[in-house]
């Protein structure tokens, strides 16, 4: 139960400082030390493998490209410049998105009996979820998923979504000041003309 | 007191005391090994070009890997303007953590006993490539955090040549794991009681070689430090006991690889010829030994490859070709077994 909680607090404390850390390195670092403590978790769930894999793959693979992609873009060590400030335009629309989200959220979930499996669902008891041999398989995973830990669940991919929308957001185009886009390349040419003017 | 007594005794003791004192046991081993394994390297070196080699401290130069520490103890510790000061300072411990890491998981002998290890996990061998995985942040890291380009570069092409060659070594190494139907360490040395995965996996082992040479950037892969071009790579601004770090976790990574290819292709501690009488942890130390001098009769012989040549021999040979041998072995395995 320790364990649990000293793992929990490095788990939340590293993922508010990757969120709230200006450098880009800082947020990989502290990214890492998340992912090895969800590891770790994993492990005091006697669920070894999906500790392993989640090292192998995540912090292993991905969160590699990640370095070497910043190292690459951003060798110098200041932060990323920070955007115009945009937040009082869309704080409205944002908070009424927000706030329907969140009520059809309530909606569905006070009409589902938490907790409680359909008749035709059989599976271990889903208390047992976590102890070996059980936190596993994929049957008991899924109920546990869509009865008891609903909420969460339905949380997760609500994040995933803005996660989405902000990759979006932040790769368009629309994000660079637009004479960004249209003076460069002419600057370009014309630096060639001359280059090949002179050349002559 | 017989050996009985001294298991009765055992059992009494907490088990978080008995894994830290068998874990301070085998660290000081392996550092003894490390620091060995370097006099080895300059030694053998030095024969094979003709030269005496260190022969100045102790007899033999017995006392050089005493000497070189006390050099690196006592040398500065210079952190340059340019670096970001917290990062540079974790990287080396980043490294030499998970160098050390993968040795808790090894095993190195067994008797009635048990296995002669800190812990024998059912998923051993993936637990290594875990921990070594993450080793390449200690690289990465440390070449950013410098602040200067040579570092950055040396870094860059660290990562980029430890994930390509890290896919190709998995794949070669999972042919054995279908051979022997486990991933756990000593099951996989319990298989090759007969026969040693070196013969039916002659194509996966020089595969596993050669990725592991990359994989430790080691000569003819090191790129990672080539003096001529990047004069030092990743470490070019560190010194003192931080350059010492890196270079401990450097000999651990060949170590660590010296006896993973020993348990999955050369029999563990199994004896070869049944020459049964002399103990299985010789037997390891010999076969691990053995790879060891590989490295260097490498690094002796061929020159550095191109950077080019070193990615495109990575993804076009060494990883199709992995993965050929790991589809053949379970075709075969599928229509005998």
């Amino acid at each position: 139960m320790i364990l649990f909680f000293a793992l929990a607090i490095v788990l939340v404390a590293s993922a508010i400082v990757t969120i709230v850390q200006k450098s880009p390195v800082y947020s990989v670092v502290s990214l890492l030390v998340n992912f090895i403590a969800l590891a770790a978790m994993y492990f005091t769930l006697n669920a070894e493998f999906i500790g392993v894999i989640q090292i192998v793959v995540y912090t292993g693979a991905i969160l590699v490209l990640f370095v070497f992609v910043i190292a690459l873009l951003s060798s110098g060590i200041g932060p990323f410049s920070e955007g115009p400030d945009r937040l009082p335009k869309i704080l409205v629309p944002a908070l009424v998105a927000t706030l329907a989200a969140f009520g059809f959220l309530t909606y569905g979930l006070t009409r589902v009996p938490l907790g409680t499996l359909p008749a035709h669902v059989t599976t271990s008891t889903v208390g047992d979820v976590g102890k070996a041999n059980v936190f596993g398989s994929v049957g008991d995973f899924g109920a546990a998923l869509f009865t008891t830990h609903l909420l969460p669940f339905e949380v997760t991919a609500f994040i995933l979504m803005v996660a989405v929308i902000g990759v979006v957001v932040l790769g368009s185009d629309a994000t660079i000041a637009p004479t960004h886009g249209t003076h460069v390349p002419k600057k370009k040419s014309r630096e060639r003309e001359s280059i090949v003017k002179a050349a002559k | 007191m017989t050996v009985a007594h001294v298991l009765d005794l055992l059992n009494t003791v907490p088990w978080w005391l008995v894994v830290t004192v068998k874990a301070v046991i085998v660290l000081v081993i392996v550092q003894t090994v490390f620091a060995y394994s370097m006099l080895f390297e300059r030694k053998i070196m030095a024969w094979m070009q003709l030269r005496p080699g260190p022969n100045r401290v102790g007899p033999w130069g017995l006392m050089q890997p005493a000497a070189d520490a006390a050099k690196m103890l006592f040398k500065e510790d210079l952190t340059p303007k340019t670096a970001d000061p917290i990062i540079y300072k974790l990287a080396p411990f980043i490294s030499l953590i998970c160098a050390m890491g993968a040795f808790a998981v090894i095993p190195f002998s067994e008797s009635s006993a048990g296995i002669w290890g800190v812990a024998d996990v059912n998923a051993g061998i993936l637990v290594i490539f875990a921990i070594t995985s993450i080793g390449v942040y200690g690289i990465s890291l440390a070449g950013w955090a410098s602040g200067s380009k040579f570092p950055l570069l040396g870094a860059v092409r660290s990562t980029a040549q430890m994930i390509s060659y890290e896919l190709a070594m998995t794949m070669s190494v999972i042919g054995v794991l279908i051979l022997a139907g486990t991933t756990s360490l000593s099951g996989i040395v319990h298989a090759q009681a007969k026969v040693w995965y070196i013969i039916p996996q002659i194509f996966g082992f020089a595969i596993y070689i050669i990725t592991a040479v990359a994989e430790t950037n080691r000569a003819p892969f090191d790129l990672v430090e080539a003096e001529t071009e990047l004069v030092g790579g990743f470490h070019t601004e560190y010194s003192g006991l931080r350059f010492g770090l890196f270079f401990i976790a450097e000999y651990l990574n060949m170590i660590t690889v010296a006896c993973i290819a020993t348990l999955l292709f050369l029999g563990g501690w199994n004896a070869p010829f049944g020459l049964t009488i002399v103990p299985g942890l010789i037997w390891f130390v010999l076969k691990a030994g053995l790879f060891i001098f590989m490295y260097i009769w490498l690094r002796t012989t061929l020159p550095r490859l191109r950077y080019d040549r070193l990615m495109n021999f990575g993804w076009k040979f060494l990883l199709p070709a992995a993965t050929l041998n790991l589809m053949v072995t379970a075709a075969i395995v599928a229509v005998l077994g």
